[in-house]
């Protein structure tokens, strides 16, 4: 396969796009492009957040302002340069108006690097966490309407120390930067509130026998911090447990989310009590969340999961503003997309978890959710919410110039002395 | 103390899993020449029919047994089917075995999903065992449990090997299989009765892999990974040069997991190197 450089496809898409509605006129469909991973161990993910993205466009009958909708989807498989290959191919050889994606945080980085250099085109994050997207270094032209790994711990550290009293925990998350912002999110409060870190554990991703971190943890701890996803969390969870570990834990986005909590044939009593943060509500009582989760349910049927996950959620919220910004401006992106763009940068859009805006890096500020596992009457295991943390915006609250001068989030960092 | 005490113990645990599925990927491979690198999918697939029959049955030693003999019967009906037509033809076997496991591996993901399963632990086995030592306080009971089945393995693959007329014969075959054809013994037979046992071996550690961690697409390559890098150190063929494997790879992983987290993966390979750099036909296997 060989690609094109960048600005040639870049140069071929403007063309068209200045060509097109001469030649065409209105009647050509407006071409969105989106990427998600539909192949490997992300697939599930994947097409759930593709699930998220069909019901924001249903809203609006996949029209606008009179113009058809046309979807063009290409699976990617967490790799940057799968996030890329598909950017490329979705721009030069489809066309595409607006690319919406892609799903894990270093897909997002390389998108939002590739994006600076394609001209006639808006991108839109899909799920992709990583804080250093928009933080340091954002692209004029890449816009992210869900929010990060760190943002999503929002309310949990002051929590655990106010609430349970838990002033000294240790942290066991998988070594990459996504754990390190969640991490870190859960840091800058926890410290702040008055709590230590005992010991910090790194793990590399797709560890399947923690026996020997288990060990490792120190005994005194009031709590352990955990920030694995998927088969990794029930396996420590799991072997802490048979190992005698009887401290609570307390959960990073994905320690406690559904996939772990339907995890076939363990016995987690223990987790019953867990808190933990993040985006999405767990079971919420609120009218426009049940009525989003109903819709989820009704649109879907069997395929669906027991609850709509983050992915859903990013996706939803991502295409849900798209769709509001060109709404606004009839769907005339013909200007070559100023009128979009800043429809889009002034956007304050109503979503199922309450509204959602962007900062000066085109990065969103909104409601964060605290959860606390517990057990139905059948004896399943849910996440009930607990507690709401509204507009928490990257810098979790801190002036910017205060927030950048901490360093990157990292196995090191941030220490509790920097933050107090 | 208690620490390292638990990681030796741990290492050792991990190094019984791997055994029991390294023993079946070197038998074949001593008999038969065929690098089975659908070894790993065996291992998984036997992990999600033992979940399903306890699920079925809610015994958990059933579970085991359904495991061991569904993919013995799978081995030995590729044996029969497949790989007897390609007799003497090592690459194309291994291709085939490679082909194989991707098959395997997107079926499993169709049927099973991509999310996590966990066998439960008969219960007698389930949690922490409380030793009151004071050095050692809690261990996982069902860790100990493994130890146990990879030693009673150990001595009936022994058992078997030396004292039986079909071990016998799997042994004059790893020697020399062009005499043990020879003398008349339908060799066909041999390599369809290995090739089930390996496979079932496979089976059966997915069902215990499954108990102390647990099944999820990815893990086959793990596994197969593991037990490669096991055989290689111990050199192909020896079920003797498996057990040593196992155990110096299980403890090196431990080991370097606790320790030095972020470079942990890194001993496993620099003990590969050094053997194959020192005494390439790996520690027990004959050149």
């Amino acid at each position: 396969m060989t690609h094109k450089p960048a600005k040639l496809a870049a140069t071929s898409a403007a063309v068209m796009l200045a060509v097109s509605p001469a030649v065409f006129g209105d009647d050509e469909p407006l071409v969105i492009g989106t990427m998600a991973t539909l192949e490997g161990a992300f697939a599930s993910a994947g097409e759930d957040g593709m699930r998220g993205f069909e019901m924001a466009l249903a809203e609006y009958d996949y029209e606008i302002g009179g113009r058809e909708i046309e979807v063009i989807t290409e699976s990617t498989d967490t790799t940057p340069e799968s996030a890329v290959n598909a950017a490329q191919k979705l721009v030069s050889v489809d066309d595409a108006d607006i690319l919406l994606g892609p799903l894990s945080g270093s897909e997002g980085i390389a998108v939002r690097d590739y994006s600076r250099n394609v001209d006639g085109v808006t991108f839109i994050n899909g799920a992709s966490a990583a804080q250093e997207t928009t933080l340091r270094n954002p692209s004029e032209n890449f816009f992210r309407f869900s929010t990060d790994g760190a943002q999503w711990m929002a309310g949990l550290g002051t929590y655990v120390v106010e609430e349970r009293g838990w002033d000294n925990v240790a942290t066991v998350a998988e070594d990459y930067s996504y754990p390190y912002s969640q991490v870190a999110g859960f840091l800058y409060e926890y410290c702040d509130a008055g709590g230590d870190v005992a010991e910090r554990f790194w793990m590399p991703i797709g560890t399947s026998d923690y026996s020997s971190i288990v060990y490792s943890i120190p005994p005194d701890v009031d709590a352990v911090f955990v920030a694995l996803t998927g088969a990794d969390a029930v396996d420590f969870l799991q072997q802490y447990r048979d190992a005698g570990g009887e401290a609570p834990i307390i959960g990073g986005t994905n320690t406690v989310d559904g996939t772990v909590l339907s995890a076939e044939g363990g016995q987690r009593d223990h987790l019953v009590g867990t808190p933990s943060a993040a985006p999405i509500p767990g079971d919420w009582d609120d009218a426009d969340w049940t009525a989003w989760v109903d819709r989820y349910h009704e649109m879907f049927g069997d395929d669906a999961l027991d609850e709509p996950s983050v992915f859903a959620h990013a996706y939803y919220t991502n295409a849900r503003a798209m769709m509001a910004a060109l709404d606004e401006i009839d769907g005339d992106i013909d200007d070559d997309h100023a009128n979009f763009q800043q429809a889009l940068a002034d956007l304050e859009v109503d979503t199922p978890t309450g509204p959602v805006g962007l900062d000066e890096n085109r990065a969103a500020i909104a409601n964060m959710f605290l959860r606390e596992v517990r057990q139905d009457d059948d004896g399943n295991l849910y996440n009930a919410n607990i507690g709401v943390t509204e507009n928490v915006s990257q810098t979790l609250g801190l002036p910017r110039d205060e927030f950048l001068a901490l360093e990157e989030p990292s196995r090191n960092h941030p220490q509790c002395s920097e933050i107090r | 103390m208690t620490q390292f005490l638990a990681i030796t113990l741990n290492g050792l645990t991990l190094a019984a899993l791997y055994f029991i599925v390294a023993s079946g990927f070197t038998l074949v491979f001593g008999l038969m020449r065929n690098i089975n690198l659908a070894h790993g999918a065996f291992y998984l697939l036997g992990g999600y029919i033992g979940f399903e029959a306890l699920q079925a049955s809610g015994n958990w030693f059933f579970a085991v047994a359904a495991a061991f003999v569904a993919i013995a019967v799978l081995g030995a009906l590729l044996q029969m089917l497949v790989f007897r037509h390609l007799d003497g033809q090592e690459l194309r076997q291994t291709l085939i075995t490679l082909a194989l496991s991707i098959i395997l591996a997107d079926l499993m993901l169709w049927f099973w999903g991509g999310q996590t399963y966990q066998i439960a632990a008969p219960e007698a086995f389930q949690g922490p065992l409380r030793t009151g030592l004071d050095v050692l306080p809690a261990y996982p009971a069902m860790r100990l449990v493994n130890i146990g089945i990879a030693i009673v393995i150990g001595v009936l693959l022994w058992l078997f090997l030396t004292h039986t007329r079909t071990g016998m014969m799997i042994r004059a075959g790893v020697d020399d299989r062009a005499m043990l054809q020879a003398s008349g013994v339908n060799v066909h037979r041999v390599f369809a009765a290995t090739f089930a046992l390996g496979a079932g071996l496979a089976g059966l550690a997915g069902v215990l892999g499954g108990t102390v961690e647990s099944l999820s697409p990815g893990e086959d390559i793990r596994i197969l990974l593991a037990s490669l890098v096991v055989v290689i150190v111990g050199g192909m063929g020896s079920v003797v040069g498996s057990a040593v494997g196992a155990v110096l790879i299980g403890l090196a992983q431990q080991y370097g997991l606790a320790y030095t987290p972020t470079y942990g993966a890194l001993y496993t390979f620099v003990i590969l190197i050094v053997v194959l750099a020192v005494r390439p036909q790996g520690l027990f296997g004959r050149s």
